[in-house]
């Protein structure tokens, strides 16, 4: 649980699901055909996602730093 | 936990070929292509959501089996305004306009208004001669639906193909019309994102615009 950084999802997400595809830790889900969610519990920062989104929509949001 | 299991959904990419090549052979084939039409529209107002993009789409899974496994993707960032809103909705639109005109080219055909045009139309401009497959036997307006179908459906695949090579592998994703189309179904169904509540996206951290 202590990875720095988490991703998270802009809103021009189009929900195609190439992030959940590759997360090796299932964090990511397309929440009801909408956008895709993150959960930042289980995201451990590895960037694959942000790597395949073809929308260019995931940021990472530095643990600590927002809360 | 990454789902490393292989599906029998994960090979349906090789629907891409086949249904491509079939039209080669035979235009009626085309008239397949209205399940890749159907369907996504059907499991998105029946409830699915994206489970067709997510799971069974043919395009976006050959294309990022092009792009991804094969590297034939230059892997850019898709460009800024290719991925803007303007753009995916005026594709849409676009899309509509296209495939309407298709649709009223049958319509003439089919009361003998105009000749069947036994030619594929590349990105909606280059006739392509495509006489060899089609023998006849049809009503006029069946083949020249077929005709019309399988250029919408060639002219996107090469499309998919360019901006694959291009940007991203799935780059097409961003601004495919049934993508978008499934997308708006979804969020109708959703409810606006001020009633639904927060999908915890974590976007707000992001600069969400829905927070
Ligand atoms: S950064 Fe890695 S662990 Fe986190 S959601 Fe993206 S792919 Fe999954
Ligand atoms: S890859 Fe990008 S656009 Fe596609 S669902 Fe994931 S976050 Fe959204
Ligand atoms: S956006 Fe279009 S090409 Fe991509 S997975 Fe969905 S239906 Fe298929």
């Amino acid at each position: 649980m202590a990875s720095k950084r988490y991703a998270a999802v802009g809103r021009d997400c189009v929900a195609c699901g190439c992030c959940v595809k590759v997360c090796p830790k299932g964090a990511i889900s397309v929440w009801r055909g909408v956008i895709a969610r993150v959960d930042s519990e289980l995201c451990i920062g590895c960037g694959k996602c942000e790597r395949e989104c073809p929308a260019g929509v995931i940021t990472f949001v530095q643990r600590g730093s927002a809360e | 936990m990454k789902n490393t299991a292989k599906h029998w959904y994960d090979y349906l990419w090789i629907v891409t070929p086949i249904y491509l090549g079939l039209g080669f052979f035979n235009i009626l084939f085309a008239w397949l292509g209205m399940i890749f039409f159907c369907l996504p529209l059907l499991i998105s107002i029946f409830g699915g959501g994206k489970l067709y993009c997510n799971r069974y789409c043919d395009r976006g899974q050959f294309l990022g089996l092009l792009g991804g496994r094969l590297r034939l993707s230059a892997n850019r960032p898709t460009p800024r305004w290719m991925r803007s809103r303007a753009f995916r909705y005026g594709f849409l639109i676009f899309f509509f306009v296209m495939f309407f005109q298709m649709l009223w080219t049958t319509y003439l055909v089919g009361s003998s208004a105009r000749n069947l045009g036994e030619f594929v139309k590349l990105f909606w401009m280059f006739k392509v001669p495509w006489h060899w497959a089609y023998g006849g036997g049809a009503a006029p307006w069946v083949a020249q639906f077929a005709f019309g179908f399988y250029s919408i459906m060639l002219t996107s695949t090469l499309i998919g193909l360019i901006v694959m090579a291009l940007f991203k592998p799935r780059s097409w994703c961003v601004f495919c019309p049934m993508g978008t189309m499934t997308q708006l179904i979804c969020r109708l169904r959703a409810g606006k994102p001020e009633e639904s509540g927060c999908a915890a996206c974590s976007g707000c951290k992001g600069g969400c615009g829905n927070a």
